[in-house]
């Protein structure tokens, strides 16, 4: 823990960075911190925000403050108490027909892949989820094999639609709401995201792991009715911790 | 018939805004809430209210609203415009005073003058559900509030209260300081460090002017471009409200109440949370500046605020009701 520093973010926040790369160690760090606040209840802290490489811990500075946080949160770092929000291992369905992958063809071209070499490799990748952000439910998803990665698109677009699944950088993602957007969007899934009435109103939660199942056209319609009627649920298996 | 308010003119952009939504952080859902607490607070206390009652937000212009309920109380702070009330007894009600009003009268709060928001707080408050545990709208996750969206013409808003009793009015024992012209406190970091020292400088002895790109997402600021010396990506990092990230354009962006959780911008300082009001209220093409100070400095600012908002509220005054 030699390399945790402690940032200020005015009054009502502190941050505790674990680092400055994407890696999967630093994450872990994050999200085991994470899990111990939330456990371990520090007074004042009102919540915790959980990103790739560090936790931004929100407090009330009517409450405590910005020494009294770093405090707790030292003594935490320095204790061996495990803490681990459960996790799980969703298997997601992935449509990468040309009708639902607009960028494909521009993908395959830019990185020298053919379709179903793309297709193949981002299905048969368990991807893990660093953190949510971006907006409601929008999960950054970790790591795309190295023939995959690309940067963001030049053009941003105006309008992703719901359930668009997408690739830039190292990383890939799926937007669960219609929103602009600047990755490559090489599949879609019928599934939703993301709805404030559930109890838990993100599908995904850092330290998640996820795999693409790849389906069909007409799979995908079937599916995506089925959610519409409530009577899907995607597949999962708790993460032994 | 239910007591509500009949939404003639929607105004520029009005949502229901009250307590902050918090514990959705870790899932992309930011706070929203009120960008100017302090107003909205007095507001509440105006009408008897508790103080984070979801009470209107108007930006640059109110609304036109006619009375569907017995009776209503309401307030309005945060502006120099009054309240002008249409009906056989046309009057206007500054802003500062509650006042009741009665089925059928329609009452419209017009351009709101020097400031850029402001509350109009109704006793009881509004008859909608929390979601994720607050009433504040956040427009572009389309959650909380009236249809989690702002309001528009035709709506009709559903309030709790069908009739308010009369008694004596309340007001303000001192019209609120907007504080339209007082630097902005911030503290700097948390990567103050990916910036050259001649940017710092120039942040702080520079007069930035709000962009009209401005929204409850974030205020976006015109001036002199502020260099980073490391690039002006870093790997994604928390964001709240008062976090000023400078992209690649050099131009800062505060960010408010509707913020993005999360952000690959550098953030070159943080707007105390006393002086987050003093941004909320800065209409497009005012001036704003920025002074640096410590944690401990802004942490007794804010307590200070606090106790002088309760001071305030305690003292409010009564105004005999003319009826």
């Amino acid at each position: 823990m030699a390399s945790v520093r402690f940032l200020p973010s005015g009054d009502t926040a502190v941050v505790v960075e674990f680092g400055d790369r994407i890696d999967h160690d630093l994450n872990a760090q994050v999200l085991r911190l994470a899990a111990l606040v939330r456990t371990q209840r520090i007074p004042g802290v009102v919540e915790t925000l959980p990103t790739f490489r560090s936790l931004l811990v929100h407090y009330d500075p009517l409450v405590t403050n910005s020494a009294g946080v770093r405090a707790a949160i030292e003594g935490l770092l320095h204790s061996s108490r495990v803490a681990a929000a459960p996790a799980r291992t969703w298997r997601i369905p992935a449509c990468y027909d040309g009708s639902h992958a607009p960028d494909l063809e521009d993908v395959a071209k830019r990185t020298g892949l053919n379709v179903d070499e793309i297709i193949r490799l981002h299905s048969s990748t368990r991807f893990h989820v660093y953190m949510v952000g971006f907006s409601p439910g929008f999960p950054y998803m970790g790591d795309l094999p190295a023939a995959l990665v690309l940067p963001r698109r030049t053009d941003p677009r105006v309008r992703v639609p719901a359930g668009s699944i997408a690739i830039a950088t190292s990383m890939t993602a799926i937007y669960p709401v219609e929103s602009p957007g600047g990755w490559h969007l090489i599949g879609a899934t019928p599934v939703r995201l993301f709805a404030a009435h559930w109890a838990r109103p993100a599908l995904l939660s850092p330290g998640d792991k996820v795999c693409f199942e790849p389906v069909g056209p007409p799979e995908f319609d079937a599916i995506r009715a089925a959610v519409a009627a409530n009577r899907y649920e995607v597949p999962c298996e708790a993460i032994e911790a | 018939m239910k007591p509500a308010l009949n939404i003639m003119a929607p105004g520029v952009h009005t949502t229901a805004q009250g307590a902050k939504r918090i514990g959705y952080q870790d899932i992309g859902v930011p706070g929203s809430g009120p960008l100017d607490p302090v107003s909205f607070r007095l507001a509440n206390a105006l009408v008897g209210n508790a103080g984070d009652t979801a009470a209107f937000e108007l930006l640059l212009q109110g609304p036109t609203c006619e009375v569907l309920a017995d009776a209503i109380r309401v307030a309005l702070v945060g502006c120099s415009a009054g309240l002008e009330v249409r009906s056989e007894r046309a009057r206007v009600v500054p802003a500062g005073q509650s006042v009741r009003l009665t089925r059928g009268e329609v009452f419209r709060i017009g351009p709101l003058g020097d400031s850029a928001c402001a509350y109009l707080a109704i006793e009881g408050g509004f008859d909608v559900a929390p979601v994720l545990g607050s009433v504040s709208t956040y427009v572009r996750g389309v959650i909380g509030g009236f249809e989690g969206r702002r309001l528009q013409k035709g709506d009709v808003v559903p309030l709790r209260l069908a009739g308010a009793e009369v008694r004596a009015e309340s007001a303000l024992p001192r019209a609120l300081d907007p504080g339209l012209e007082q630097p902005v406190r911030v503290v700097l970091g948390p990567q103050a460090d990916y910036f050259t020292d001649e940017a710092v400088k120039t942040f702080l002895s520079s007069v930035y002017t709000v962009s009209p790109q401005s929204d409850r997402m974030g205020f976006r600021l015109d001036g002199p471009p502020l260099a980073h010396a490391k690039g002006y990506n870093i790997v994604s990092d928390g964001v709240m409200p008062g976090s000023i990230q400078v992209p690649g354009s050099g131009q800062p962006i505060v960010l408010m109440a509707d913020h993005q959780t999360t952000g690959g911008y550098p953030k070159i300082a943080t707007v105390v949370s006393a002086d987050l009001p003093l941004v909320g209220r800065r209409r497009p093409g005012r001036p704003i500046r920025f002074v640096s100070i410590e944690v401990r400095e802004a942490e007794r600012h804010r307590k200070e605020q606090e106790a002088a908002i309760r001071h305030e509220i305690d003292a409010l005054h009564t105004v005999a009701h003319a009826e």
